[in-house]
């Protein structure tokens, strides 16, 4: 079949590209490339999403080796939803990037882009591949890459955040590395559906317990889970413009993706939930998460270090939705993993538009911006109803399947955290909306022009999908539902 | 089997440990990529360890040879190693970048520019 013949070049071509795109010289040249190689990635993810979708599994052996022997891709409708949204939100940071990135960066833009198409290569391969070593190993060439992208902030202090993130990622990735060691020295294979097979017998192995948590704990450092996210705030504020958006919209989502590969599909829910008390565990940490993070966010005042924080509450939403371990709770998770990754690209993005105009990203200097660039601040605002989780926003959809997941499960009481949390997201969106609409400019301040163009209309076209997706969800909820079903097996629904 | 017999992965826990605690304790960044260093390697040797087979000689086809250590770990390790030196490489080229933009590279001295304001 074509379709299988074409999955490598999911992750193939932006690897290949940017080898190509490395030498090239100029800014132009390098920035169409690299788009093409995305936009690529994107409609074959496109593609494969559709043919997965009705719970098609597809497989491509890697150099005709039969699994387990050679590597496999093996995709289902978790892995494509996830490659889906890499690619297609690559695209879309991409046409925003141009005049950010000249503005951020000076030198020639070759390797800048050869970089960010290897992050791009990295983070699809994780997701689409079916061998446990395979996901290490691209998990650090995203990790590499994306290191290198957030030192070229202008800031000098983005050197130190990349160095802190590089420090913690290597380490999150070496633990994730050992429960694989684990993993292989019991079972003596690393294909994941082989690994799923063999993992049972073992179930009262102290090993297998290891493993699980050695993944939980490296995963968790590069997802940003409460205890664990030290190394995001600074990364995402230093970081380009253009660097922030596309990890905001990605990165996380992508080492959520893995933990619930191997949480789910490896190790099987019964043995994660039922077995150990990963459950309890991971809604302890998502609660502590939602509140440190939103309550973080309301006093920030450099507002990407803000938007940053908020990420760090809504990865807890999205682990609160995994811990419920049911197939609404599961659905939940995946609906706002795509869901934020609108909203926060949107938001960022926005806020981009300020920094390329201003060159400052603090709230003060946003006083009474909203008469100078009203286009530019009703996006911002637009995309943080959706955050607070208004109606008619993607935003409150995934909010919607959260409260059902935890109905269904009994947990009303996570129905109040859930608002608390909200109230707190209402609370440092609306500081920025009153300081840039409400009060007035301060004597003296420079007059600032309206967003250009190129900037303002990927923005929009974010904001838009963020009510579209709000109001037509058959769409996003057949296919977060059908990566549910993908990796809880057909009818599962458990404790 | 002996407590001695075991004694690569006692091996491993101990370097892990060293490796770990200079990751954490250590402020100047040369040492933290050394220890970082250090734990890596640790985890090669636990999978280097898995590969032995006792009396197994090296997986090369001869004659006369039954029993072959597992080459899978082998190259596993090497993959690793790779991925370790562009790690460290990477490290090593971001400290460098910090000494010439802030003139030290004791983390201690260089925290309080990440969470303060700077002008």
């Amino acid at each position: 079949m074509l379709l299988t013949e074409l999955l490598p070049f999911i992750m193939a071509v932006p690897l290949i590209g940017s080898g190509f795109v490395a030498v090239m010289p100029g800014r132009s040249l390098p920035w169409a490339l690299s788009t093409l190689a995305c936009l690529f990635s994107a409609i074959v993810a496109a593609a494969v999403l559709g043919a997965t979708l009705d719970g098609t599994v597809l497989s491509y052996p890697f150099g005709n080796w039969p699994p387990p022997i050679g590597i496999e891709y093996r995709i289902d409708a978790a892995n494509a939803l996830v490659a889906f949204l890499v690619a297609s939100m690559a695209t879309v940071a991409l046409f925003w990037a141009p005049k950010s990135v000249a503005s951020e960066i000076e030198a020639r833009h070759g390797t800048f882009y050869a970089l960010f198409l290897l992050a791009v290569a990295g983070l699809l391969g994780i997701t689409l591949t079916g061998d446990a070593f395979n996901v290490f190993v691209f998990l650090e060439i995203s990790s590499l890459a994306s290191y290198g992208l957030i030192a070229h902030g202008k800031d000098r202090r983005a050197l130190l955040a990349a160095f802190r993130y590089l420090i913690m990622g290597t380490v999150g990735a070496t633990f994730f590395l050992i429960g694989i060691a684990f993993l292989y020295m019991l079972t003596g294979t690393l294909n994941m559906a082989d690994l799923a097979e063999r993992l049972p017998a073992l179930s009262d192995n102290n090993a297998v317990r290891a493993a699980l948590a050695f993944i939980i704990v490296g995963m968790g450092l590069k997802l940003a889970l409460l205890p664990l996210h030290l190394w995001l705030p600074n990364a995402y504020a230093y970081a380009p413009n253009f660097v922030t958006i596309f990890l905001a919209g990605t990165a996380t989502k992508v080492a959520l993706y893995v933990m619930l590969r191997f949480v789910f599909t490896v190790f099987g829910p019964e043995y994660s939930f039922a077995v150990l008390p990963l459950s309890t565990v991971l809604m302890v940490l998502a609660l502590a998460g939602m509140f440190a993070g939103s309550w973080v966010a309301m006093f920030q005042i450099h507002l990407k270090r803000m938007l940053a924080y908020s990420s760090i509450a809504q990865v807890g939403y999205m682990v609160l939705g995994v811990s419920l371990a049911t197939m609404t709770g599961v659905t939940a998770a995946f609906l706002h993993l795509l869901n934020h990754a609108l909203i926060k690209t949107a938001l960022f993005m926005a806020l981009g538009c300020v920094i390329y105009r201003t060159g400052s990203a603090r709230l003060d200097d946003l006083r009474g911006l909203g008469r100078e660039m009203p286009w530019t601040l009703t996006a911002f605002a637009l995309a943080g109803l959706s955050i607070i989780g208004v109606p008619t926003t993607v935003g409150f959809i995934s909010k919607w399947y959260l409260i059902l997941a935890s109905i269904e499960s009994g947990a009303w009481w996570l129905v109040a955290f859930l608002v608390i949390t909200s109230l707190m997201a209402l609370f440092y969106i609306w500081r920025v909306v009153e300081a840039a609409w409400f009060s007035a400019r301060p004597e003296g301040a420079k007059k600032f022009a309206e967003a250009p163009l190129a900037l303002l209309i990927p923005t929009w076209f974010v904001v838009i999908l963020n009510f579209y997706f709000g109001l037509d969800t058959r769409l996003t909820v057949s296919a977060a539902g059908a990566a549910a079903q993908a990796l809880l097996g057909a009818g599962a629904s458990l404790p | 089997m002996s407590s001695l017999g075991i004694i690569n992965y006692w091996v491993v826990v101990v370097l892990m440990m060293i490796g770990f605690y200079c990751v954490i304790a250590r402020g100047n960044m040369i040492k933290k990529l050394m220890g970082l260093g250090l734990f890596q390697t640790s985890v090669f040797i636990l999978f280097v360890s898995a590969g032995k087979i006792v009396g197994g000689s090296t997986p090369i086809l001869v004659d006369g040879v039954e029993v072959y250590s597992n080459p899978l770990p082998h190259v596993i390790v090497l993959t690793a190693i790779v991925v370790g030196v562009a790690i460290t490489a990477v490290g090593l080229a971001l400290t460098v970048r910090i000494q010439e933009a802030y003139g030290t590279i004791e983390d201690d001295h260089l925290g309080d520019h990440l969470d303060g304001e700077e002008g």
